[in-house]
């Protein structure tokens, strides 16, 4: 026991030891890694329920126009007209801040804040990040963007109204809309505290995977879930700066007067001052980020995803040099499309046809994730958990949508499709569920690790099921809608007459809509209970290779209280032919394995004998 | 230190084993924060070429003083590769001299820039009007902004230079407040080439 003690005082970082913790700095103004991501975990669960909450109340209106929504008024209050009605203004304010939070708060801060937070250093083997202290900054950062964009909610103007893309004009000049008055204002705030949260994130998982790394795990070794998170993080770096730019000039339009998007525009019949603006130039600068960003958005679900449908099917995943080399292409790539969004914006067709090439070429790193995900699955040992269900539904979703954005990335095409429907099908399946579903996957697999107890795979199952097939029955019936001709962000249709016939469709989307959005109070429930009551996890519940199921069930302030262990091998040794078990964990040298050992393994051996003389050099031996 | 480096050694059992990545881990993360400054540059230059390129677009004369500033910013960065070479030879009287000299060719410079926006109002160039105006405000403004960050690290440099916590053995604040010194005065000579051929 004392030599055990001696190796902690030994290894564990100074500040680690002697540690009194108070509820404050345990749970608040914490700098340990795994408490930061659950508190992005926490927070974006909290807008991730007010995010979809926003969506019934909008699909309410579409699915039901003639309905007395009377019964709102004590939530609404004025929102609500006086015949019962939504507010046209609210409506438009309920998209926008739809979109805004399920595509900023929820899938980038609770998705990568959560694991990129809580994984890098238990995958990647050490203490915590490079910086605790940037770390906590960046939550708290996040929180205080949360707070801001939550109030606007509440002032009498309403929050945004513009779309989460917010194109100027209309969100330039308070005098458009209600919604680009004070809401506006403060969705612009709010996104700057945002935009400093992700790029302090950022830079410090970037700092950590490539300085930090434990012995032996080069990376050629490195999980695909830790890939991803270091090029999404990359991805940020190098794109919300463009939109802190875009957002920047937009103040100055809004606030001083200048005209970097505004020219020539009448309101009520009287010409405002500004001239020589350029609004696409907007365009071109918020889709520079806008469409990495959903890439941000995608890439770590695509990282949890390997690492769960390898563990659950047993097999090494199809493929790893194709999955990092695929990511590394889409991140590239991420750049250079971003106009696909603009294609019937006045943009000159000839750039159109240039873009349109390129983004046609993202499809094929695209389709070689979708293929080693499906070999992968091929013929393995599967193991139905509720995670892998939910990896499953993402590679679905990232095929049924990734077919349409191969329609809309063809600009002729798009000029009938732009602005339909069509387009918020496609990025539902392939963006918001996808990703939605690699959260979901990652929070049922990793729920041991953080909470130390396993969530319930009945109640899983549940809503599993209720959720996918929720999902298709809410976003498949818009392609037809789409196709029809139904712009996005209308209040109503109710005064065409060629929409009349798809009236019946819209009810049916509404109504699959609440019943998905309440399966969700499963998964809070299990969530909840599992924390308190669930059953207490075994260290190594899914038989997982990777560095994480090394700790204790409930890991301390710096993960190991040991030393830090050491990698020798890739993380997907799953069903070795000639090992004892169907999987060796990334700790296990070939020295162990001699039995299964493909010929250039064994001539590894010598070398991790080098590896282990390091080891003994830095710290003391273990016993 | 030594211990925490020591987690950073990586060995790839493929081939030899790799030296350890010595990179400290804030001056990593200054770098990566120039990078995001970098790209806000980018995307404000490129919205430049782009708005420009459309057409009218006033031309005016660029403050003849920012020629001057240029030059002053230039020097400022050489004190400041003076004041990290006195450093590393522990000479601590010229280290004072010479970190005290990039912070008032600093203001200088500040004071310089005010001047030059001066000159534009003289010249009837406005922050509010045509975007060729607005953009030399925005750019040369946000640049200020960031010099200003600068400064500040500067004078925190000095202090630490005064009560003697910089020498060839505690380099590291002096090795970040250059690196950052050094890509400010390049960030405007970039902008100032810029502004310059794209009139
Ligand atoms: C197969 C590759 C893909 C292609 C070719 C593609 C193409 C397109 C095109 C051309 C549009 C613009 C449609 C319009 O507004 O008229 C679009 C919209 C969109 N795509 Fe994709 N896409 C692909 C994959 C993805 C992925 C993987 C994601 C997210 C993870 C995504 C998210 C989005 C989003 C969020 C929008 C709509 C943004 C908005 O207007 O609000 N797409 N896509
Ligand atoms: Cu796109």
């Amino acid at each position: 026991m004392s030599t055990l003690s001696q190796n902690i005082n030994s290894d564990v970082h100074e500040e680690h030891e002697h540690h009194e913790e108070n509820w404050v700095t345990k749970y608040l103004f914490t700098t340990d890694h795994k408490m930061i991501g659950k508190q992005f975990l926490i927070t974006g669960l909290v807008w991730a329920l007010i995010g979809g909450a926003l969506s019934l109340i909008f699909r309410l209106q579409l699915g039901f126009p003639d309905m007395n929504l009377d019964w709102l008024r004590p939530i609404l209050g004025e929102w609500i007209t006086d015949s019962g009605k939504i507010d046209p203004n609210f409506y438009l304010a309920l998209v926008t801040m739809h979109g805004t939070i399920m595509v900023f708060f929820v899938l980038t801060a609770g998705l990568s804040g959560t694991f990129s937070n809580f994984l890098i250093p238990l995958q990647i083997g050490a203490r915590d990040m490079a910086s605790g202290f940037m770390n906590a900054l960046s939550y708290w950062l996040f929180f205080i963007s949360s707070v801001i964009m939550l109030s606007s909610l509440f002032i009498e103007t309403g929050p945004a109204a513009g779309g989460w893309v917010v194109y100027p004009p209309l969100s330039a000049l308070p005098q458009a809309v209600p919604g680009s008055q004070l809401g506006m204002t403060l969705w612009l705030i709010a996104m700057v505290f945002f935009i400093a949260s992700t790029l302090i994130g950022g830079i410090n998982y970037i700092a950590t995977i490539i300085n930090m790394r434990t012995k032996g795990l080069s990376f050629n070794k490195l999980p695909l879930t830790i890939w991803a998170f270091f090029l999404t993080a990359i991805i940020g770096l190098l794109s919300f700066p463009v939109l802190f730019a875009a957002a920047l000039l937009l103040v100055f339009d809004r606030s001083f007067g200048t005209s970097f998007y505004l020219s020539e525009i009448y309101i009520g019949g009287e010409a405002l001052p500004n001239v020589g603006g350029s609004a696409v130039l907007y365009q071109h600068l918020f889709w520079f980020l806008g469409h990495p960003e959903v890439y941000i958005v995608l890439l770590p679900a695509l990282g949890i995803t390997s690492e769960i449908i390898a563990t659950n099917a047993r097999k090494p995943i199809f493929g790893y040099k194709a999955m990092i080399g695929s990511m590394l292409g889409i991140t590239v790539l991420s750049f250079v499309v971003w106009a696909h969004h603009m294609f019937v914006s006045g943009m000159n067709p000839f750039l159109g046809s240039i873009f349109m090439f390129l983004t046609l070429i993202i499809a094929v790193p695209s389709a070689i994730k979708v293929f080693n995900y499906l070999t992968t699955l091929w013929k393995g040992n599967l193991q139905f958990t509720t995670a892998m269900l939910f990896s499953i539904g993402l590679v679905s979703f990232f095929i049924s949508g990734g077919l349409t954005g191969i329609f809309l990335g063809n600009a002729a095409l798009d000029i009938q499709l732009h602005d339909t429907y069509f387009v918020v099908a496609h990025f539902h399946l392939v963006m918001g569920s996808a990703s939605f579903f690699g959260m979901m996957a990652g929070i049922y697999h990793w729920f041991p690790k953080m909470y130390g107890r396993m969530m319930d795979e009945k109640l899983g199952y549940l809503h599993f099921w209720l959720t996918f097939v929720g999902v298709y029955l809410v976003f498949f019936p818009m392609h037809y809608i789409g196709i029809a001709g139904f712009p996005r962000r209308y209040y109503s249709f109710t005064n065409f007459d060629a929409f009349s016939s798809f009236t019946d469709l819209n009810t049916f989307i509404s109504i699959a809509a609440i019943l998905t959005m309440s399966a969700q109070f499963i998964f809070v429930f299990n969530f909840f209970y599992s924390m308190y009551r669930g059953r207490k996890a075994p260290l190594n519940p899914w038989k997982s290779t990777t560095l994480e199921w090394t700790t204790p069930r409930v890991p301390g302030h710096g993960n190991w209280p040991g030393k830090v262990p050491v990698v020798y091998r890739w993380p997907y040794d799953y069903s070795k032919p000639g090992a004892e078990d169907d999987f060796i964990p990334q700790t296990v040298p070939y020295s162990e394995t001699k039995s299964s050992n493909l010929p250039h393994e064994n001539e590894l051996i010598e070398l991790e004998e080098e590896i282990n003389r390091e080891d003994e050099k830095v710290t003391e031996p273990q016993n | 230190m030594s211990t925490h480096l020591s987690y950073v050694k990586i060995i790839d059992p493929n081939k030899e084993p790799d030296a350890p990545l010595s990179m400290h881990p804030q001056k990593f993360a200054l770098w990566l924060f120039i990078v995001s400054v970098v790209m806000i540059f980018a995307a404000l230059t490129s919205a430049y070429i782009v708005r420009q390129a459309e057409g009218d677009w006033l031309v005016f004369n660029m403050p003849s003083i920012f020629w001057f500033n240029t030059l002053v910013v230039a020097l400022s960065s050489v004190s400041m590769h003076f004041a990290y070479i006195y450093a590393k030879k522990d000479n601590q009287n010229k280290l004072k001299f010479a970190t005290a000299i990039t912070a008032v060719l600093g203001f200088a410079f500040i004071y310089g820039q005010v001047k030059g926006w001066g000159d534009l109002v003289d010249q009837g160039v406005y922050f509010v009007g045509n975007p060729a105006g607005s953009f030399m405000y925005v750019l040369t403004g946000l640049h200020l902004v960031h010099l200003l960050s600068g400064i500040i690290f500067v004078i925190v440099l000095l202090a630490f230079v005064f009560y003697n916590k910089v020498n060839s053995n505690k380099m590291l604040n002096m090795e970040m407040c250059s690196t950052y010194w050094h890509f400010l005065s390049g960030l405007w000579i970039y902008l100032f080439l810029f502004l310059l051929l794209n009139n």
